[in-house]
């Protein structure tokens, strides 16, 4: 079981949180998309081998949405932020040449 | 109202061997270096790309064809899947692309040559509140109209099938029902493989292991080869077939794809007497068992929350099945778990599978089976083959293109599919 910092109340169990995926995408204005973009922003979502900036909620706890780099192949978990705060850099490790700044 | 004819009737524990199995050859396939050319290449030597190769020899009569695989055959999610096969899917698209599939299972190891424990044993899908059945037996009329085998079971029918498992009203998710597909089974996984392999070498195709792909040779948007770990390999048309790191393989290729990687895990008891004469599946509960020719419980159980690459879960994943399946036959509270393993599985936003042209001239997708496309190996190949020789795809997989998830026309199987296998 993952053990997540939750930026509010500390280190929990990951059965405390939900997943969100891919962390970072914007809202867009449906209108000033075309077909295709729009079909991506609904569909697509980053899924890298090596470390990806995610999105979690703490729904056992604060309830509230944070993001979290995290490692896909070894599980090792970087540092968590806040939305809409400077996000931190990729921890320099393994699989860092796949990762998704 | 059920076939168990061929089988142990319900309720015996028979001290029951398990029948010897039948010997291998010395080699089932050619080992070869890879040529400098193919006409087709396959990346991963899973089922289906096992199948899709063995299909373009075969319906095609293509001869110049590799498959590249970076493991070993059948080392992905093949060999790591519980293996129920089924096609009492939704929608039509579904019903019709998994029903072929199952066809083809019937008559498979006459074609093949090769025996690989295809057992259909029935497959048994519970429900366990109003609304489950009533999606249940939605599913059920929908499959009828299809003209899909599909029964439905009070409990106490489900109980005569299933003798061991518990119908009291008063568990936390009792047992409302079931439908109940007759030809739905399992079968050996990595002999399926195997026998696709040995019957695909046979027609002249060449199956290389140890070699990733690591990159296209791509120009004016047309692929003309991959390179590889240990070198170029030039081809006039290439298939991904690459289950779990497809989104890796559609990035280097130049084209992103609605997939995420997520863990599936399973799990097996030692090899115990017969209890067990068909698949029960459960989605509300996630337990899905059946008992294996051995005498092994195989169990799936849930995906975790988040992508991962590393063929491995989280235990409490296993807990919470093992939870369930123990309210559901009490009588497996005695077995022990002998060992648990996960594979990485390729998720679409509706469950469905991806099948057929991408972005890039010549270069083709076979991906999005996520936890259930074990069943599909068979006709997934087929369709995958007819579409890779003739450039376009068949009627069966023309609504799982790439496309729908443009056009918005998706065919949402979580209800049929969900966790469940
Ligand atoms: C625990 C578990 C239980 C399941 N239970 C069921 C079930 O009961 N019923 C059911 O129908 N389905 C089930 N499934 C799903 C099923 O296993 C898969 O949908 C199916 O086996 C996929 O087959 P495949 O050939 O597409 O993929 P795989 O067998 O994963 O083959 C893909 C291959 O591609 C190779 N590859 C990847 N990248 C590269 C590269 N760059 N170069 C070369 N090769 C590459 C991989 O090494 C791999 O061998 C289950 C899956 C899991 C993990
Ligand atoms: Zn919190």
């Amino acid at each position: 079981m993952l053990h997540i910092p939750c930026p509010h109340c500390g280190l929990r169990n990951e059965t405390e949180f939900h997943y969100g995926a891919e962390a970072g995408v914007a809202y867009p204005d449906p209108n000033a998309l075309t077909d295709i973009e729009w079909a991506k922003f609904l569909h697509i979502r980053a899924n890298p081998k090596g470390w990806l900036a995610e999105r979690w909620v703490h729904f056992a706890g604060c309830g509230r949405w944070f993001n979290l780099w995290r490692n896909t192949i070894t599980h090792e978990i970087g540092p968590a932020y806040l939305p809409f705060t400077q996000q931190p850099k990729a921890p320099d490790n393994i699989g860092k040449e796949d990762s998704k700044a | 109202m059920t076939n168990t004819e061929n089988i142990l009737a319900p309720g015996t524990i028979g001290r029951r061997r398990a029948a010897p199995l039948p010997e291998q050859p010395p080699q089932l396939w050619k080992s070869v270096t890879p040529k400098k050319a193919y006409d087709v290449i396959i990346v991963g030597g899973g089922g289906h790309g096992l199948a899709t190769a063995y299909y373009l020899a075969k319906n095609h009569g293509l001869n110049n064809i590799a498959v590249i695989e970076k493991g070993w055959l059948a080392g992905g999610n093949t060999a790591r899947n519980t293996t129920i096969i089924r096609s009492n899917y939704l929608w039509d698209e579904s019903a019709a692309i998994y029903e072929h599939s199952l066809k083809l299972w019937e008559t498979l190891e006459e074609d093949l040559g090769y025996e690989m424990f295809f057992s259909q044993r029935g497959v048994l899908t519970l429900a366990h509140s109003v609304s489950d059945v009533r999606s249940k037996r939605r599913n059920f009329f929908a499959n009828a109209l299809n003209g899909i085998d599909s029964e439905w079971l009070t409990p106490e029918e489900v109980k005569k099938l299933v003798p061991i498992i518990n119908i009291s009203p008063d568990v936390r998710y009792p047992v409302h029902g079931a439908t109940y597909q007759p030809r739905g089974g399992i079968a050996k996984h990595d002999w399926v493989a195997w026998g696709y392999a040995k019957a695909a070498s046979d027609l002249g195709v060449d199956i290389i292991q140890g070699t990733e792909v690591t990159g296209f040779d791509i120009r004016n948007n047309k692929v003309h080869g991959v390179q590889t770990s240990r070198g170029s390999i030039a081809a006039d048309k290439v298939g991904l077939v690459a289950a779990g790191h497809s989104s890796i393989l559609a990035n280097l290729a130049g084209f992103s794809i609605p997939i995420q990687s997520r863990p599936l895990q399973a799990l097996v008891s030692p090899l115990l007497e017969q209890v067990l004469n068909t698949v029960v599946m459960s989605g509300a509960v996630h337990v899905y068992v059946s008992q294996a020719h051995k005498g092994e419980l195989v169990m799936g159980a849930g995906t975790d929350a988040f992508n991962s690459y590393a063929q491995r879960g989280g235990f409490h994943v296993i807990e919470h099945q093992l939870a369930a399946a123990l309210e559901l036959f009490p009588i497996f509270s005695r077995a022990q778990v002998l060992r648990t393993w996960g594979g990485i599985v390729d998720i679409a936003p509706d469950a469905s599978p991806i099948i057929g042209l991408t972005p890039v001239e010549n270069l083709f997708i076979n991906t999005g089976w996520g936890t259930g496309g074990f069943k599909a190996t068979p006709g997934s190949g087929w369709v995958m083959a007819y579409t890779m020789a003739n450039g376009t795809p068949h009627a069966l997989n023309q609504p799982f293109a790439l496309e729908r998830f443009l056009t918005g026309h998706l065919i949402d199987e979580h209800g049929a599919a969900g966790v469940a296998h």
